[in-house]
């Protein structure tokens, strides 16, 4: 059974933020891009890009039009990715919460600089987490202790296409995730061969569907009381 | 006065956002000015001689006047005089990318002291701009609602005026960090010497407050809009 949404200390109202994290080369910006252009017709969105190349980045998600410009913001973490996710979220709590005061996006999507398996989202920052592994990469990197695997509510793991060509076995990769990770799901996608990476977009639409169950049912409960908005997403 | 709240407000680690800044290292890196230890070691003199002597004023006269009989009345008591400095600091300030990132800053500080000490005052030091208080101000609202002296809160803003610097220079040129704490302890004596100044300067009007710049550090930090990489957030 997934974990109820939302359980986000941010308090962010009706925007589910989803952190998306991995090592660099992981296919992480890939997968915000194909999401965007697979979404785009039915949700509002909204990322934030750690330590992005403004260059290529940017050109990767304003493909298409998937995401307008404006939709984008970009936070620096000064060598140090994990921290700005995790230990002192505040400059991407920032980012968000202005995002979110503009826009009001259904999904905001959070990229982490390249990281390390010991990476993990705040929970203060963001709602859910997802975390994408190479297979090109190796097929022992699931089995690998680390938060990054263990704790991601997704598991994505990306390039299947290319197992063969070095090596990997994807069953070696299976067996590591469902060790470390019990029941929590993981997925095995090629955005190359599926830019919209099919199985991940219809995960989040599960998840807006619960965080809009969710509401409904607190709406219901409060029986018409009002509460006031507060945390990050309150103004300054 | 305890120790503690001030050895908390301290503590490079409080998440204020301040782990991405490099109080302008990146760039005199970038330039080729900061190498070693014994250049790190100038650069931090003249940052704490500079900007660091005037924040730590800043940060002073901030807690001085905030912490002596604050009462938030209908319009947010003392913000005038909160404001008032949060103009000054603005002034002494001539960079737009330097205003900008110690109002993110001052955002940033508020929101992580909020949580520990919770206050009205840090509400309306908070609304003094659209964009947050300098981070001087809000350094000093918070040292104000943790129970710090000026003393204590000109040497914390002081001694802040450089730690941040150091821990980059480790992370960006791979210096020994031993090397760098020895830099730091070295400084220990100026730090002092300028936390006392900036104490002092506290106490006299707002407008004769410190308001040495170093406009090497505001020129780099101008060119950083346009540079394609960079790593540090400032």
């Amino acid at each position: 059974m997934p974990r109820e949404v939302p359980q986000g200390a941010h308090q962010n109202r009706g925007t589910v933020r989803v952190g998306v994290g991995g090592p660099v080369g992981a296919g992480k910006t890939t997968l915000i891009a194909g999401l965007c252009s697979a979404l785009r017709a039915e949700l509002s969105l909204a990322v934030v890009l750690n330590d992005p190349d403004l260059q290529t980045d940017t050109d990767l998600l304003l493909r298409n039009g998937a995401l307008e410009p404006d939709r984008i913001a970009a936070v620096w973490t000064g060598c140090a990715p994990q921290a700005a996710i995790r230990d002192d979220l505040r400059a991407n709590a920032d980012a968000a919460a202005a995002l979110e005061a503009r826009f009001a996006p259904d999904l905001l999507l959070i990229e982490s600089g390249g990281t390390d398996l010991g990476a993990t989202f705040s929970r203060g920052l963001t709602d859910r987490a997802v975390f994408v592994l190479d297979v090109a990469a190796g097929d022992r990197t699931a089995h690998k202790a680390g938060p990054g695997v263990t704790n991601a509510d997704l598991l994505v793991v990306n390039k299947t296409d290319l197992a063969g060509a070095v090596h990997a076995d994807l069953d070696v990769l299976r067996r590591g995730a469902a060790a470390r990770r019990g029941e929590a799901p993981t997925v095995f996608v090629s955005l190359a061969e599926h830019p919209g990476a099919p199985a991940v977009a219809d995960w989040v639409r599960k998840l807006l569907a619960e965080r809009r169950l969710t509401a409904a049912t607190a709406i219901g409960a409060a029986a018409g009381s009002t509460t006031g908005p507060g945390g990050e997403a309150a103004g300054s | 006065m305890s120790l503690i709240p001030l050895l908390l407000l301290a503590d490079s680690r409080l998440p204020g956002g301040m782990h991405a800044h490099s109080g302008g290292l990146e760039a005199a890196v970038a330039a080729g000015r900061v190498y070693d230890a014994e250049s790190l070691h100038a650069f931090l003199l003249g940052r704490l001689t500079s900007v660091g002597l005037t924040c730590a004023a800043f940060a002073a006269a901030a807690a001085l006047e905030l912490s002596s009989g604050v009462v938030v009345g209908e319009d947010g008591f003392q913000s005038r005089e909160a404001a008032a400095l949060d103009d000054e600091y603005d002034a002494r300030t001539p960079s737009p990318q330097q205003r900008e990132t110690s109002r993110a800053l001052g955002r940033h500080l508020l929101r992580a002291v909020r949580a520990g000490w919770p206050s009205v005052l840090l509400d309306a030091v908070a609304s003094l701009h659209p964009d947050g208080p300098h981070q001087p101000i809000a350094f000093g609202a918070a040292a104000a609602v943790a129970g710090l002296d000026p003393g204590a809160t000109s040497s914390a803003a002081a001694l802040a005026s450089i730690t941040g610097p150091a821990h980059a220079a480790t992370r960006l040129l791979g210096l020994d960090p031993d090397a760098v704490t020895a830099v730091l302890a070295s400084l220990a004596g100026q730090v002092e010497q300028v936390a006392a100044a900036a104490a002092k300067a506290a106490r006299g009007p707002v407008e004769e407050l410190p308001a040495v710049c170093a406009p090497l550090l505001s020129i780099s930090a101008e060119h950083r809009r346009a540079r394609e990489v960079r790593l540090f957030a400032s």
